[in-house]
């Protein structure tokens, strides 16, 4: 059987990151703008690990695994500012964090 | 395993496609949960299994329970449905989808010019990854602890309460100890 091309797997990477990179600019829910980064950093991941698969190295993989541990500090720190402010604005708006806004 | 791959990254992208334009986050994070576990099986049709069974671990099981928990937190419900369906209009998304898909189109044009080879079906096991991960790249796992712990110690820190003081004498003897 044919083999997977290359370039399909690292064109099936940038459409997932470039429907992340959608999801971040649309949104203004701030729920969805994280969900979306979840995605991007998926999508790269996706294209180490190609890439480790094309050259037989295990150093996609393992890139790979860092981008994982640092997407779930990211998550943990996100989320517990999502909580703040939820509590602090009712609402998830980011357009209501407007603290620093220049008068 | 040239079909597992097309059939999975087709699911992979429809998925996706799903979580950006859903109104209900419960939704979103569902089809976010499908769209993890499709990459999972692209990892294992390029010869990645123990990435596969990690990807399926930890991206669809830990982190978007995490995800769900907070959902429920917030008890974000039709409301917020009703919200997103305002915030949502064409005017909105059209303008940036539009340049990104400019800018998707140049990459895919890139890629196809491109003499690419095609990938060798054989599996990496993860013993090498094992082995790589603990050799050369030592440094980097210890770092990746670090932000580990920075992470824990930072969400510990920003997600506790202060205990609000409706009441002004109540907020100044609170602030005195």
């Amino acid at each position: 059987m044919m083999p997977v091309h290359a370039n399909t797997v690292l064109i099936v990477a940038a459409v997932l990151f470039l429907l992340g990179l959608v999801g971040v600019l649309t949104r203004k829910n701030i729920l969805f703008m994280l969900l979306s980064i979840e995605i991007m950093l998926n999508a790269a991941g996706l294209a180490f690990v190609a890439a480790g698969s094309k050259w037989q190295q295990p150093d996609g993989q393992v890139m790979f695994l860092f981008i994982l541990a640092m997407a779930a500090a990211e998550v943990s720190v996100a989320l517990a500012l999502v909580l703040q402010i939820y509590h602090q604005y009712k609402t998830l708006d980011v357009d209501a964090l407007k603290e620093l806004r220049d008068k | 395993m040239q079909l597992l791959f097309y059939i999975s990254s087709f699911i992979a992208l429809l998925a996706t496609v799903m979580v950006i334009t859903r109104y209900q986050p419960i939704h979103a994070l569902l089809y976010l949960v499908v769209s993890f576990l499709a990459v999972a099986m692209i990892f294992l049709s390029l010869g990645a299994p123990f990435v596969a069974v990690l990807e399926v671990i930890i991206y669809a099981g830990a982190i978007m329970v995490l995800f769900i928990f907070v959902v429920m937190m917030l008890n974000l419900d039709k409301e917020t449905a009703a919200q997103e369906r305002k915030w949502l209009t064409p005017k909105v998304w059209l303008g940036p989808s539009l340049l990104v898909l400019v800018l998707l189109g140049e990459m895919i044009v890139l890629l196809l010019k491109g003499n690419g080879s095609a990938l060798p079906g054989t599996t990496v096991p993860p013993r090498a990854v094992a082995l790589s991960l603990y050799g050369p790249y030592l440094i980097a796992v210890e770092l990746a602890g670090f932000l580990l712990m920075a992470g824990i110690v930072g969400a510990a820190h920003i997600g506790q309460h202060k205990k609000k003081h409706l009441h002004r004498f109540l907020e100044e003897k609170s602030t005195i100890p």
